[in-house]
């Protein structure tokens, strides 16, 4: 069963100068985790607000747990929860009143909503600061506020654009903690980010989005098969990397790929761990000894560079 | 059903707010306050009205109008904040209905209306107005007040979804509502502005709202170039008529604007 079904959505803004969105299709098979990935500009934010029911595609179609988003918005409003790229909430009022007022607004009644909210605040670990105005929360906390105001109702699809988005370290992995905590308790999921190590965590399936358009789709795995296998890199001093080069070469068979500012060599290897022990030898037998060697899969950064031509950081 | 109750949630919240930081309550108090003492004490000696009981008398009625006129920017930058936090975005993507947050908000704003129309009535008494007009009159003037920035609300509910920023809408809507209120027979009489201003001020709705009020609290008005017309005769009737016309169009315009997915 899919759970979120989008086919060529087109969205163009300011009278069609800008296309948001160029026949964007994809699909969420119920109970596991999509990720949209994309830089900024790719029309992630778009997809979601489309899905979420707060903007009409131009044209093209979309489903939410099978109900058609543009017929009947209601009923989709109903069975979603979404938490956008900036944290959505009252910052005069506290975490506690922000809650109960979003339980209020799902119909709960005063006296479940209370409940939820304590329920909710517990579990996200800002019991302590239920009382404060979130003015005065970390970005973190912020997040992980907005995040419990979207799951209020236990949505069964929820949609989270861009969550971590200008967090630190630490609170990105909290958020993460959060995440894969609803995942378990069986919700469907579509994520957008541009960190390609927050879907390489948290998705079952990426879609890699640019200009628009779903230009690559699969597993974390497969995506990095279509990049080519394994690579052997070597780090070294700067002033070793000609040798490092030619040994790296002719293991490979093929031109090294030499980084002067990482001061790292490598190359495309077939049968990777003889690859690596031949690689030693012969750098011991050179005299050379390297700051560290390995073997590495492609990371998702590979797969972007690979797909579209540049960076996935890169802002258009 | 729902669509009173959600609304009522977006007011409590308003309600809520005040509580969290009074300063907001406590400010938009002391200003119209300062408005009755600075006009009382600075104009009050050197314009002559002609009224038993001195310029308080005919300064009071306009300085409530000129008062609720004033929520017009307040809902309206309240609201142009709530869009650009993505507020509003969360708001729409729950399943209420379309017309509960806009609702919400003008009742909140109405309810700060009520606190700052009694104080502002008690720091007039103090400095010697007196309603003459009877006890029923006087809350029906009051009654009247609320309904007029209640409709006023509406149009800032349009600037604010309209803006894009919270204080450039706030100051286009000052833009508006000074002179509005100063083209008026609100601070002084109209008959002593060049006759084509008295038109314009006299149909103003700011000044058949002051007028009708000055009637319900027992004062004679004084007209110029309109003398006779249908709005100096009838203030009480053509304000209503101006208040069921600004949310005739604005209502529907704000509620679509809130509905609309295009953007």
């Amino acid at each position: 069963m899919k759970s979120v079904i989008a086919e060529n959505l087109v969205k163009t803004y300011r009278k069609g100068e800008v296309k948001a969105l160029d026949g964007l299709s994809l699909d969420v098979e119920e109970g596991t985790v999509l990720s949209v990935l994309g830089p900024n500009g790719a029309g992630k934010t778009t997809t979601v607000r489309i899905l979420a029911t707060l903007l009409s595609p131009d044209s093209g179609h979309a489903t939410v747990g099978g109900i058609d988003v543009v017929k009947h918005p209601d009923k989709v409003r109903e069975i979603i929860g979404l938490s956008g790229q900036y944290a959505a909430v009252d910052e005069t009022l506290t975490g506690w009143d922000n809650l109960v007022m979003f339980g209020q607004l799902y119909h709960l009644g005063k006296k479940a909503s209370i409940a939820r909210a304590d329920e909710l605040l517990e579990r996200f670990s800002l019991t302590d600061s239920a009382k404060r105005p979130i003015k005065t929360y970390s970005g973190g906390m912020r997040r992980r506020l907005d995040l419990a105001a979207a799951i209020i109702v236990k949505p069964k699809i929820l949609f989270l654009d861009e969550p971590t988005t200008g967090l630190d370290p630490r609170g990105r992995q909290e958020m993460w903690g959060v995440i894969k905590e609803l995942v378990e308790g069986g919700v469907t999921l579509l994520l957008t980010t541009q960190y390609l190590e927050e879907a390489d965590h948290l998705a079952d399936e990426i879609v890699v989005i640019d200009h628009g358009k779903v230009i690559a789709r699969g597993t974390s795995d497969v995506l990095k098969k279509d990049v080519g296998g394994e690579r052997l890199e070597v780090i070294v001093e700067a002033n070793q990397l000609k040798l490092a080069s030619e040994i790296i070469t002719r293991i490979s068979g093929t031109a090294a790929h030499v980084d002067e500012g990482m001061r790292s060599v490598s190359a495309p290897v077939k049968n990777g761990t003889k690859s690596l022990m031949d690689a030693l030898r012969e750098f011991d037998d050179a005299k050379l000894h390297p700051l560290d060697i390995g073997l590495k899969r492609p990371s998702l950064d590979d797969v972007f560079l690979a797909l579209t031509g540049h960076a996935a950081e890169e802002t258009k | 059903m729902n669509a009173i109750t959600d609304a009522l949630v977006i007011t409590k919240r308003q309600l809520l707010q005040l509580t969290r930081v009074p300063e907001v309550l406590i400010f938009s108090t002391i200003q119209p306050v300062m408005f009755v003492l600075l006009f009382r004490f600075v104009f009050g000696g050197s314009i002559s009205t002609g009224q038993p009981g001195g310029y308080v008398q005919l300064l009071m009625p306009g300085i409530f109008v000129q008062t609720v006129a004033f929520t017009l920017a307040a809902t309206a930058s309240g609201l142009a904040e709530d869009m650009g936090k993505g507020l509003i975005d969360r708001f729409r993507s729950l399943p209420i209905s379309r017309s509960a947050v806009v609702v919400g908000r003008t009742l909140g704003d109405s309810l700060l209306n009520i606190v700052v129309l009694t104080v502002m009535g008690i720091a007039g008494y103090a400095v010697g107005w007196r309603p003459t007009g009877g006890l029923l009159n006087t809350a029906l003037a009051f009654l009247f007040l609320l309904a007029f920035g209640y409709a006023l609300s509406w149009t800032g509910i349009f600037a604010g979804l309209a803006a894009r920023d919270a204080r450039v809408v706030q100051n286009i809507s000052f833009l508006i509502t000074f002179p509005l209120t100063f083209l008026s027979n609100a601070f002084a009489p109209t008959t002593g502005m060049p006759r084509v201003l008295q038109y314009f001020a006299e149909w103003n709705p700011v000044s058949t709202m002051v007028a009708a009020c000055r009637e319900l609290f027992g004062l004679k008005n004084q007209f110029g170039a309109t003398a006779g017309s249908f709005p100096s005769e009838h203030p009480l009737i053509t304000s209503v008529f101006y208040m069921l016309l600004i949310m005739a169009i604005f209502v529907p315009l704000s509620v679509r604007k809130y509905a609309n997915k295009s953007k």
